[in-house]
């Protein structure tokens, strides 16, 4: 079983990132529970969601504290947290970095750090890089197929076709990166 | 069809599926999107219902019940406080008996004021005469709202059914979920036909004054048929079986309890969490298992016995507490295992949404084999326990 | 199992409740009523029939003698009586 945490602010579609993920680890046969973490949730204010993914049917309830993958969706988060905490030994942390924060990990774990926002702008016209870091989370870990994301991507968009299209492109650019670092 | 879904449109989908004539609710965190649900079936004609806003919980349950009187069935969901705020109307459903579904998204009480999960809300209500099932995830959770249907409008019966699903972690929780076609509901879950219902061609009182001459008699009736619903689970549960191919309509479940010394026994999703520790403990050479309570009421005294019977440690987490007493499933299952020269342990964990990690589960494990406890709790902050008032 | 649990409709016409009545009963004057209804409204047995003025009367079968009618009546044209 593998676990992964995101890190966003509410309202930056943490929820919907592990949705999807978990959508596409079903079109895989992979058992997954995505869930957030349970709070009130105000926009803006930090919060986190998860995902487990296993062959089996994932049975384990409590929040994650040693995930093997993390993805940063917001930077700035780091100025009050420690996303890296609990990290296993080799695990993967997709971050997304803006001009001007840095970011210093832990050297046990991969990093692939990408201005997400910057091509979700680039290509959505609108700073949601979930779908950029999805990919990249794909390409980081090969625990995914391409092809699933795509899949669980274009169920999520189904009734929003204007922004499928960029959204898989999105996708594929988070793929390309994710290989780069 | 298998779908990766979150728990709150499997239960409503569950519901739909059931087609229910009225649906009403009020919105609470964390039942909200159960009903959000329902209300978009009934909005895009997909469930011919009625969808009645209400301006409380306390109009939700009692809309309900005159609809339910009138012969239709009813969905309804709430929370916590909501359920609070209900109470006098449940226990009227149950004692007009009046099969009303109910789905449960349990949640702390307030003060303080906590919107998380734990199960103290129905297990507050445990005495309403209802029939109370517990969801380990959102499979079962589906499972038992179609099955409660079957089992609460038995002519026989007649009894409202709450489905109690862990608030949050079920609700909004996504994971697999099998999801059964109309076809397959109709065929399982005959029409409702109640053998008496408020009719005006045929006029009757229902919710009469019951003086002393009857009283007894009603709630004596009321407790017979809680355990008549006992054998009614298994016979349902075989059905829904042979139907779905699922056996998750049951009083319990026993996992690895065979050659267990230790036995836990939960409700709810946590049991999720323990069957991944009984396996670690079990690598580890631990004889350890686990039983879940899926039936809360009617209470299956004689099924946990049975399961129980040879183990030689019990240890009961409890997501609630009867507050100067212990919680309430060791309670009566410490009643149970009176003179059978056991250690029966009750630990209260993971109250107003305390995480329940592997680790408060090892550490019940541990303790439960090494000390005989009524009321431990697990995992507490001793840095913000204090003899004297502070702020 | 079940107990008693419902009623049949129209059933409360068998309890003859007049026979509650100990004391005093309404007598309806007739004769300076002004086809209020107000007798026909409180009564708690619903047992005053009337549509017209100096119409009205009680069904003694079923009147428990609590007086009300002859209270609210605005021309005090019902007294209470001994039996």
């Amino acid at each position: 079983m593998k676990e992964l945490k995101i890190f966003a602010r509410a309202g930056q579609g943490a929820i919907t990132t592990a949705a999807i993920l978990g959508e596409a680890f079903f079109h895989q046969k992979i058992y997954a529970y995505a869930f957030p973490n349970f709070g009130a949730a105000r926009m803006g204010a930090p919060m986190n969601a998860f995902l487990r993914y296993d062959n089996n049917p994932v049975r384990l309830r409590s929040q994650i504290y040693n995930p093997d993958s993390i993805i940063v969706v917001d930077p700035t988060l780091f100025k009050s947290q420690n996303c890296f905490a609990g990290m296993k030994d080799g695990s993967v942390a997709i971050i997304a970095i803006r001009e001007g924060i840095k970011v210093e990990a832990p050297k046990n774990i991969k990093v692939v750090s990408l201005p997400a926002e910057q091509i979700a702008m680039e290509i959505i016209g609108r700073p949601f890089s979930n779908t950029v870091l999805m990919g990249a989370f794909c390409k980081a870990t090969g625990d995914l197929k391409l092809e699933s994301l795509i899949e669980a991507v274009k169920i999520q968009f189904a009734d929003k076709p204007e922004v499928l299209d960029k959204n898989i492109q999105a996708v594929k650019k988070g793929f390309e990166l994710g290989a780069a670092s | 069809m298998k779908q990766f879904i979150e728990g709150s449109w499997a239960m409503a989908y569950a519901a739909k599926l059931c087609r229910p004539q009225v649906v009403s609710a009020y919105p609470i965190t964390p039942q909200t999107h159960i009903v959000e649900h329902m209300a978009e079936f009934v909005a895009s004609g997909e469930l011919a219902a009625e969808s009645v806003n209400v301006e409380s919980e306390h109009s939700a349950a009692s809309l309900v019940l005159g609809a339910q009187a009138t012969g239709v069935r009813t969905f309804t969901a709430t929370s916590s406080q909501g359920l609070f705020l209900m109470q006098e109307v449940v226990f009227n459903i149950a004692g007009m008996r009046l099969p009303v579904m109910m789905v449960c998204a349990n949640r702390a009480i307030s003060a303080p004021i906590n919107i998380w999960n734990d199960q103290q809300d129905s297990i507050a209500l445990r005495d309403a005469g209802w029939v109370q099932l517990y969801a380990e995830n959102n499979q079962e959770a589906l499972d038992l709202i179609i099955a409660g249907y079957k089992i609460g409008e038995n002519p026989k019966i007649m009894l409202p059914i709450m489905v109690c699903v862990d608030g949050f972690i079920l609700t909004h929780g996504m994971e697999t979920v099998d999801m059964p076609t109309q076809e397959e509901v109709d065929k399982f879950l005959p029409k409702y036909n109640p053998p008496y219902k408020l009719d005006v061609e045929n006029p009757m009182s229902l919710g009469l004054l019951g003086d002393p001459t009857v009283y007894l008699e009603n709630r004596y009736a009321l407790h017979k048929t809680l355990e008549e619903v006992i054998p009614e689970i298994n016979k349902v549960g075989a059905e829904y079986k042979k139907a779905f191919g699922r056996d998750s309509i049951r009083l319990v479940e026993e996992y690895k309890l065979d050659d267990a010394e230790i036995a836990l026994v939960a409700m709810g999703s946590v049991c999720g969490s323990i069957k991944d520790v009984v396996d670690q403990e079990r690598a580890k050479g631990a004889k350890v298992g686990m039983l879940k309570i899926v039936s809360y009421r009617p209470f299956p005294g004689e099924a946990i016995k049975k399961a129980l019977a040879k183990v030689s440690c019990v240890g009961i987490l409890d997501k609630n507490i009867s507050l100067g007493a212990a919680g309430a499933v060791y309670t009566e299952i410490n009643s149970l295992m009176a003179g059978q020269n056991k250690k029966v342990s009750g630990f209260v964990a993971g109250l107003g949404g305390r995480d329940i990690t592997p680790q408060t589960i090892q550490e019940i494990i541990k303790t439960t084999k090494n000390e005989v406890n009524a009321c431990k709790f697990i995992g507490l902050n001793k840095e913000l326990l204090w003899d004297e008032f502070r702020v | 199992m079940f107990s008693v649990l419902a009623s049949k409709g129209k059933t409360s016409r068998n309890n003859k409740t007049g026979s509650w009545r100990t004391f005093k009963k309404p007598n309806f004057l007739q004769k300076n009523c002004i086809n209020c209804g107000l007798c026909k409204l409180v009564c708690p047995e619903t047992c005053i029939t009337g549509k017209e003025k100096n119409q009205y009367y009680p069904d003694y079968d079923y009147c428990k003698g609590c007086g009300l009618c002859a209270y609210i009546c605005p021309k005090k044209d019902i007294e209470m009586v001994k039996e």
